[in-house]
Parts: C-alpha cells; sequence; structure tokens
C-alpha cells in the first residue's frame, strides 16, 4: 500500500490502463502539457505520446460527440469535460447519442466512451463551476454514473469504466483531489453496483456520495462521542445502484439519512429514498431525512456557499432526527 | 473520371433507392410505417456516388434522411423494410426505425434523429483511423445545409480540420430546412464558403450530377486517404417530397409547383440513363432489365419484412447496456 492524493489515483489509473490497451485514447481541454487544470493526466504525454492523449479547442460537443465517433469504430475514448457544468454544451452527444445508440441499433453499437468530469462546490466558483449533475445522467437509460470518495475507490473504479464497453461518467470533486489514502501497488478493480460500508454501526444508516462521504464520516466521529453508531455507506456507482447493501443495512439499523451534494428535487436521494419505501418500509422505525444542497443555484459568497453545501452539523441533526433525539 | 462499370452501378443504386423510397412511402400511408419517415427521393445521386467511391471498410455517418445513404453502403433492403415496420429481423431489430438505420457490417455508423447528431461522430470516426489504428479509411459525414447552422458543425469541421482527418463533410443542399429557406436562414449563398474559417477545401457542386459528383468526392476521398485532411463539399439538391412524408405544406406552400417541377426537370437517374444510353454504355433493353430485377428485389424485401416476427416483448430492456464480457 501507498499513500497518494487523490488525482495521483486518478493519473495511475488512466496511465496503467494505457498501457494495458493500446486503444486508449484520451483528449480534452489543456489535458496535453498541463495535464488538465488539476493534473490529472500529468506526464501521460511523455509516456505515450501525442498518438495517445490530445488537447482539443473549446469544443465539448464535438469532445463527446468523437468520443461517440471513436468509441464506435473501436477507440476506447477516455475524454475530459474541464468543469461538469461545460457538459451542458454536449447534452445533445452524451444522451441522444451516447446513451441510446446502442439500444437504437439493437445492440449492434458498442460504446466504450469514459467522460471524466470534475464537479463540485466548496471552491467559491460560483454557480457555473460548482455544480453536482448526477441526477440529470442517472435518469437517462444507458449511462453508468460514477462517484468516487477516495483515492482507493477513484483508482479501481476508473480503471474498471476504462474496461467497461459502455458510456460512463465519472464524477470527480474538486475539493477530493487533494485528499490522500492508501492504494494498493498491485492491479486492481473496484466492480460496478457494489457499495462500500465505510463505517460500520448499528443504530443509523447515512447513504452519502463523493465529497459528503468524508462529511458523513466526520459526522459520525462526534455521534460515536455522543453514544450514536452510524454506518456509513458509500454507493461508489450510482448507475448501476448497490440496493442489497443499502436495504440490508436499513433494515439492521431501522433509520436512514440521505447526504448529496447535489439539489435536493429530483436528486438521486429521492430515488434512494424511494428504493427504501418499496423494499424496507415495515423495518423503518423513523421517516427517512435528506441533506442536500439548498434549491438555489450555488451562490459565489463563502458566507452563502457554507450555508448551502451539506455541514457536519446537519448530518449530525439529521441523524439526531431520526433517532428523536433532541 | 467514373469507368462504364462504375456508372452502371451508381445507376442502379439510384435506382434501388428511388424504388425503395416510393414503396416505403405506400407502406407510411398505409400505416404499416409509423413516426417521422423522411424521403430522399430526388437526392439520390448524392448517396449512390459517394457509396460507390467508397471501400467496404470506409464509414459512413448519416442523417434523418437516411434510406439512400444506407442502400449506397450495401445496405440490404429487405433488414431495412424490415425495420421500417419494426420487426426483429430489421437492422437494428426493429427498435430503430427510419431515422436510426445502422450497418455496423458495411460501416454505415447510423441514421440520426438529431440534426448534425453525425458530425461529431464521423470525427470520432477519423480518429479511430487516422491517430490510433493508422489507417487509410476515411469516412463521409451526410448531412443537410441546416446543420451547417448547428453549433457542432463548427466544433466539428474545426477539430477535424486541425487534426487533419480523414473526413468528407458532405452537405447535401436541398435548399429547405424543414419548411425555411436556405435564403431566409444563411447569409450566404454557398455552404461550401463556410470552408474558409477551417481553412480546408470548399467545394461546391451539381447534386444532381453523378459524372461532377464523382469528380468532386473522388479527389476529396483521396487527399483525405492520403493524410492531407478534411473536404467540405457542399452537392446542391433538392428533394421532391416533404420535409417528412405527410408534409402537406410542401407543394405549393412554402415551395411553389413552378420549382419542383423545375427541379424534377433535373431528376438525377433520367439523366443518367440518358447520358448511359447516348454513350453506348448499355442499351434501354439492360436497363429496363435493371429495374426490373429491382422491382422484384423490393417486393421481396416487403414480403420479408411482412412475414417477419415482432420483436418479443424481452426485447423492450435489452441492449440498454452492454452486458458481456464484462470486468
Amino acid at each position: 500500500m501507498t499513500v497518494i492524493k487523490y488525482s495521483q489515483a486518478i493519473r495511475d489509473a488512466i496511465a496503467e490502463e494505457m498501457r494495458i490497451d493500446q486503444n486508449v485514447f484520451v483528449m480534452g481541454q489543456d489535458v496535453e502539457t498541463m495535464g488538465g487544470v488539476f493534473g490529472c493526466t500529468k506526464g501521460i504525454l511523455e509516456e505515450f505520446g501525442h498518438d495517445r492523449i490530445r488537447n482539443t479547442p473549446i469544443s465539448e460537443a464535438v469532445i463527446i460527440g468523437a468520443g461517440v465517433g471513436g468509441a464506435l469504430t473501436g477507440t476506447r475514448m477516455l475524454v475530459e469535460m474541464q468543469y461538469v457544468d461545460f457538459i451542458l454544451h454536449a447534452m445533445d452527444q452524451t444522451i441522444n447519442q451516447a446513451a441510446k445508440v446502442r439500444y437504437m441499433t439493437g445492440g449492434k453499437a458498442t460504446v466504450p466512451l469514459i467522460i471524466r468530469a470534475q464537479q463540485g462546490s466548496g471552491r467559491g466558483n460560483g454557480a457555473q463551476h460548482s455544480q453536482n449533475l448526477e441526477a440529470l445522467f442517472c435518469h437517462m437509460p444507458g449511462l453508468k454514473v460514477v462517484m468516487p470518495s477516495t483515492p482507493y475507490d477513484a483508482k479501481g473504479l476508473l480503471k474498471t469504466a476504462v474496461r467497461d464497453n459502455n458510456p460512463v461518467l465519472f464524477f470527480e470533486h474538486k475539493v477530493l483531489y487533494n485528499t490522500k489514502g492508501e492504494v494498493p501497488d498491485t492491479d486492481y478493480t473496484i466492480p460496478f453496483g457494489k457499495a462500500d460500508i465505510k463505517r460500520s454501526g448499528k443504530d443509523v444508516t447515512v447513504i452519502a456520495t463523493s465529497w459528503m462521504v468524508l462529511k458523513a464520516l466526520e459526522a459520525a466521529e462526534i455521534l460515536e462521542k455522543q453514544g450514536i453508531d452510524a454506518e456509513i455507506i458509500d454507493p461508489r456507482t450510482l448507475v448501476p445502484l448497490d440496493k442489497e447493501t443499502i436495504i440490508n443495512s436499513v433494515k439492521k439499523t431501522g433509520r436512514a439519512v440521505i447526504v448529496h451534494e447535489a439539489h435536493e428535487v429530483c436528486g438521486i436521494g429521492a430515488e434512494i429514498a424511494f428504493i427504501i419505501m418499496e423494499l424496507a418500509i415495515d423495518w423503518l422505525d423513523a421517516p427517512i431525512k435528506r441533506v442536500t444542497s439548498a434549491q438555489a443555484p450555488i451562490p459565489y459568497s463563502s458566507k452563502l456557499e457554507k450555508l448551502t453545501i451539506p455541514s457536519v452539523d446537519r448530518i449530525i441533526d439529521a441523524v439526531k432526527e431520526v433517532m428523536y433525539i433532541k | 473520371m467514373a469507368d462504364n462499370n462504375s456508372l452502371l452501378r451508381i445507376y442502379e443504386q439510384m435506382l434501388r433507392i428511388r424504388l425503395f423510397e416510393q414503396k416505403a412511402q405506400e407502406l407510411y400511408v398505409q400505416g404499416l410505417v409509423t413516426g417521422s419517415m423522411h424521403i430522399y427521393t430526388g437526392q439520390e445521386a448524392i448517396a449512390a456516388t459517394a457509396g460507390e467511391l467508397l471501400r467496404e471498410t470506409d464509414t459512413i455517418t448519416s442523417t434523418h434522411r437516411g434510406h439512400g445513404h444506407c442502400i449506397a453502403k450495401g445496405g440490404k433492403t429487405d433488414k431495412m423494410m424490415a425495420e421500417l415496420l419494426g420487426r426483429k429481423t430489421g437492422y437494428c431489430g426493429g427498435k430503430g426505425g427510419s431515422m436510426h438505420m445502422a450497418d455496423f457490417t458495411r460501416g454505415n455508423l447510423g441514421a440520426n434523429g438529431m440534426v448534425g447528431g453525425g458530425l461529431a461522430i464521423s470525427v470520432g470516426a477519423g480518429i479511430t483511423n487516422a491517430i490510433i489504428k493508422k489507417n487509410d479509411s476515411v469516412t463521409v459525414c451526410f448531412f443537410g445545409e441546416g446543420a451547417t447552422n448547428e453549433g457542432v458543425f463548427h466544433e466539428s469541421l474545426n477539430l477535424a480540420a486541425i487534426w487533419k482527418l480523414p473526413v468528407i463533410f458532405l452537405c447535401e443542399n436541398n435548399l429547405y430546412q424543414v419548411f425555411t429557406s436556405v435564403a431566409e436562414s444563411m447569409p450566404v449563398k454557398d455552404v461550401s464558403i463556410r470552408a474558409i474559417s477551417y481553412g480546408i477545401p470548399g467545394i461546391t457542386c451539381d447534386g444532381n450530377d453523378v459524372l461532377e459528383l464523382y469528380d468532386v468526392l473522388d479527389s476529396a476521398i483521396e487527399r483525405a486517404r492520403n493524410g492531407q485532411g478534411p473536404t467540405l463539399i457542399e452537392a446542391k439538391t433538392y428533394r421532391w417530397e416533404g420535409h417528412y412524408t405527410g408534409d402537406g405544406y410542401a407543394r405549393g406552400g412554402y415551395r411553389s409547383i413552378e420549382e419542383i417541377d423545375l427541379w424534377k426537370a433535373k431528376d438525377p437517374i433520367a439523366r443518367m440513363a440518358k447520358y448511359i444510353i447516348e454513350s453506348a454504355i448499355a442499351d434501354n433493353e439492360l436497363l429496363e432489365k435493371i429495374e426490373a430485377g429491382l422491382k422484384d428485389e423490393i417486393e421481396k424485401a416487403v414480403h420479408f419484412a411482412m412475414e417477419s416476427p415482432w420483436p418479443d416483448d424481452e426485447d423492450l430492456y435489452k441492449d440498454v447496456f452492454y452486458e458481456k464480457e464484462e470486468v
């Protein structure tokens, strides 16, 4: 095991998969020389050359659209959106083309396309550079959605994504790039659709995604001191979603809090809450609570931004609420 | 220059497309084909000529008006007809229909319901051929003049040009984007002028003249194969029918009867037949034999489609994801 940064885990996953498969091609804005804004592709050009990684113009539609075309013709396209907000320029390519082409052709088309995108708030980037858009893509059949919270998960899941023959949206969090964690020195992958229990507990189930996993873990430590034993579940992939791990946990604890940074309305929390209602309602001892960002665009002012992002305190409050503790 | 055999094959393909479209319209009127169907009649020379010049390993991206492209790239009319009827034996198992006809065995990466949808995809095919596989295959990207007003047109031609990708951007300018004329939607007379922005050749040609198309396409394809990059070709043409089957405004509404008649007089198939006879490439008897053979083929295609089973209920959830050989 070696302790590395989340950004390094991503870089290592890309380099390792490019060594294994000559058909992996990386493109995006500034990915070559500077390794992108967050350095996730630094060193790839030097090792693999200009025919394996290329800078593109600021052209999101053709980055993803050509990603589809390359994938259809046998290239494993690993494309980058500098900010997830920019993918909105390429919704036709992502949702009308990438997601549907296999189905529309009756299974004749195969689309090994990985769209890496950096998302999330917490850095004062304002409303158009701070969004969490995963729910938009979870809604559309044909797309897989991955949200790693640790360096270990980021590397293992990205390697799986590169080997998958479907379009995968791989959402990295800007706040997590500098976080560190242990990663095995040998080759490993993490299967999609397998949640990770980040902390075992018996009193309450907290389902959290991406950066919110770290906040939930922080909340759990404080709660422990107050005699509350929280179980923290990180789904890791939202499509496919590991319902079983979530349901088993809720059946054990009888209580659930869902934490995500995206807005509340029609967010993944609504979906998870419904699944719990369908499959474990008889085990519930309290209504499910959601902790999310406000139903407002992400504000610039650091004071307001702090207010909108789910905080450790808000997670603690929600846990106490489902436990009827004042 | 096209040799006589090429010209005869192009003629046959044009006629195959025309007869297929006539039959498809009949089936639509009978309610056997549903949704939106966009007929290629009048534009046959463009697809047929491109198809003749392309190798089986070359690829195309097609449009909502894509039946002609599919046939020209070697698509089988029986599987196409079955797709139009939503049957399991169709090219897409009945799940695509007219606007999503694709034949990966022949390099047809698919028709597209989105205007301009194939542009970026063709660029991706160019990346595979030129950068990853390093072969000399090319991609012909079909699109209408309406697509050149979409933002993705700019992004696609720009990227293809800076990376010198082997893509032939073949614009079929049929003068109307749905009900709106070119004059109302573009500040320039010719689409080909737009090539200047990308530093690539832009050529306007008569899209109803096989001989001219052949030479223009031949040199653009050669250029792409040699690694010299993309070309924008504008083939001026006309769709005889409405934007979609059942478009009641196409005749005497947003287009005058005189205009339609003027273009019908430039019928690419009649023109080619005349040339073939006058140049003694073939006689009338041979052309009639070709037509009889094609009519028979189309009838058989309809029969095949009608006799084919509908998709199974389980097919509803199949092919959303690739599910084999995964990690």
